[in-house]
């Protein structure tokens, strides 16, 4: 059972008792950087060293829940008992376009301006 | 302001003290607004509470106030100063959710509670210090420094509302909104030596706070006394058109609860909170609070909550990923810092890498990691099917009880940089508190005992969701039964 696999030391500031788990999570230098690409994070070589190393010991902790039968639980997302929560079809007051432009780095004449998404070589 | 309303005097008052003065006409809110902003003056140098204050605006607000107050109007908060956690969007004032990427951000709007308060006619003194996005439990993740706490200047506050807690602490303000993800209110109120409410999620709109765990965050009070959080609840509760995620039910009479009788009250002891590892001066306290409820009258109900060693590995994975999927907006073109790249990919990567703090990326980073391709299953679903085990434990449990008694945090504050390079240490400070989180249950943190070293014990009673009154109710009855509020930290 679940139980006997879960330390009763849980939250005491020592986490040394995590590395007798069975399941020790080892992240590599690539695979966080990875990670990093899809949160679009430019990181340091050292960040990665450093996330590697922590973010491992963190989902090692967090194997515990792996070992909980959840063939029969559904999910719960959100704890609400609301669904399709709906407004009037109707127009309200908004931002004016300066306000909605004002903390830009870079706005022109009440737009954003970016750098272009798709290079114009026609690659 | 005469000598009779020193400054001392009038900065000690909480609310509903503070009102009871306005309303006999002992001082004005000009005067309040005034002995508050001198003592944040004279003291937050050493805590650094306030990210910034706002003196001209909070001046002006208090003299409408007085000549509101001068027409007839006796509102239980008008002319009250109170300070707010720079999570929440103030119009046309800075907001930064302590972080650089939103450095020099003045919101267009303010967040509804906001808006609620400033139409109750209080004053907003000025934002107080949070972790960055709220992601942290001692404040320490702030991108413009920590806060200190007022009963030991080398400990935390708590966070991550660290700042708000140690701004009403520290008298700098009667009553201060916190917010709420996974005990973001209640630990800095434990740590601090007062009262923090987490209401029921979907109690108070999130409409206008800077989005951190959406399914998680609540906005609540942080006050020097119990009835000062009904009263401030009252005022910021209620269904909102703009927040989707508001209950449609109206705020009650929060104030009403407050009998101060907790006879016949059925209060659940959860078995497995009282493990190894809670310092043992935090056990002490909390069950002598324990006997203390007792002897009131209130039935002493031991529980299971089984899967409670499940909450906080569950927490990190959903908080994670829903901080990962919030935080993609901070991409340097519409608000906040903007670094240039080569191309727009380079542009988003050297922006958020520039402006994120460390905290702040490990948190998307492992939320990113959590949803992505081969992981979403093991990882993201299954936490939020054990969410739904956690919350079938609670909703079991509160067949039988009221409320759950059990410490707020595991132990009192910590010293500032002890946990701050190993943040599995941090998160694990929040393994009583993040529960009602996951479960949307609401929770209150109210001073019960002191370690050896003079610093604050908190003891957490939580509720079923819109259960607000009994926590109240409960609290409040322990609260006039002991004396734990009237002891300040000196500074």
């Amino acid at each position: 059972m679940r139980r006997g696999l879960v330390p009763r030391r849980f939250f005491v500031a020592d986490t040394n008792f995590i590395q007798s788990r069975e399941v020790v999570v080892k992240l590599t230098k690539d695979e966080v950087r990875h990670v990093a690409e899809l949160a679009k994070l430019q990181l340091s070589d050292a960040e990665l060293e450093e996330y590697a190393g922590q973010l491992g010991q963190i989902l090692t902790y967090a194997q515990q829940i792996q070992s909980v039968d959840t063939s029969a639980v559904p999910p719960t997302p959100q704890v609400l008992p609301l669904s399709n929560v709906l407004a009037e079809d109707a127009s309200q007051a908004s931002l004016s376009n300066d306000q909605a432009v004002d903390n830009a780095p870079d706005a022109d004449d009440g737009y954003f301006r970016v750098i272009a998404v798709f290079d114009d070589s026609g690659a | 302001m005469g000598g009779q309303n020193s400054t001392e005097q009038l900065t000690s008052l909480g609310v509903a003290e503070a009102g009871a003065g306005l309303a006999a006409g002992r001082f004005t809110s000009v005067d309040l607004t005034q002995a508050f902003l001198e003592r944040i003056e004279r003291v937050d140098g050493s805590l650094h509470a306030f990210l910034r204050t706002t003196p001209a605006e909070a001046l002006e607000a208090a003299s409408e106030a007085d000549r509101a107050r001068a027409d007839g109007d006796s509102r239980p908060l008008l002319g009250i100063p109170l300070a707010i956690k720079d999570v929440l969007m103030t119009a046309g004032i800075e907001t930064t959710a302590g972080s650089r990427i939103l450095e020099g951000f003045v919101p267009p709007y303010s967040a509804t509670a906001v808006k609620k308060l400033k139409a109750a006619g209080t004053v907003i003194l000025g934002k107080t210090n949070t972790d960055e996005f709220a992601m942290g439990s001692s404040t320490e993740n702030s991108g413009y420094g920590p806060t200190r706490n007022p009963w030991d200047l080398e400990r935390v506050p708590g966070g991550s509302s660290g700042g708000s807690a140690a701004a009403v602490a520290a008298d700098e303000a009667p009553a201060a909104l916190g917010t709420d993800t996974g005990g973001s209110v209640r630990q800095p109120a434990a740590f601090c030596g007062i009262v923090g409410l987490k209401p029921s999620y979907g109690r108070v709109s999130r409409y206008g706070l800077i989005a951190y765990g959406s399914s998680l965050d609540q906005i609540g009070p942080i006050t020097k006394t119990v009835a000062d959080a009904a009263l401030l609840l009252e005022a910021v509760a209620g269904v909102d058109p703009q927040d989707s995620t508001t209950l449609p039910v109206d705020a009650p009479d929060f104030s009403a609860a407050l009998t101060g009788e907790a006879a016949g009250m059925r209060i659940g002891i959860p078995h497995e909170y009282f493990v190894e590892g809670i310092q043992p001066e935090v056990e002490a306290a909390v069950r002598a609070a324990i006997e203390q409820f007792a002897s009131l009258g209130a039935e002493i109900v031991p529980i299971h909550l089984p899967n409670t060693e499940l909450a906080l590995p569950v927490y990190y994975l959903v908080v994670t990923a829903e901080a990962s999927a919030n935080l993609a907006r901070y991409d340097g073109i519409r608000f906040g810092l903007s670094v240039d790249g080569e191309t727009i990919f380079d542009h988003f990567r050297q922006t958020r890498g520039a402006g994120f703090g460390s905290e702040v990326k490990r948190r998307i980073m492992l939320g990113a990691y959590a949803l992505s391709a081969g992981y979403y299953d093991a990882y993201y679903l299954k936490a939020q099917q054990v969410r739904t085990l956690i919350k079938q434990d609670f909703d079991r449990a509160f067949t039988d009880v009221d409320v759950i008694l059990s410490p707020t945090s595991p132990t009192t504050a910590f010293r500032i940089g002890e946990k701050v390079d190993d943040p599995l240490a941090m998160i694990l400070t929040d393994i009583f508190t993040t529960g009602a989180n996951l479960a949307g249950l609401c929770g209150i943190s109210i001073p019960c005992g002191f370690d050896a070293g003079g610093l604050p014990i908190g003891l957490q009673l939580l509720g079923p969701s819109l259960g607000e009154e009994r926590i109240l109710r409960a609290a409040y009855a322990y609260e006039q039964s002991t004396d734990w509020r009237l002891r300040r930290p000196e500074l």
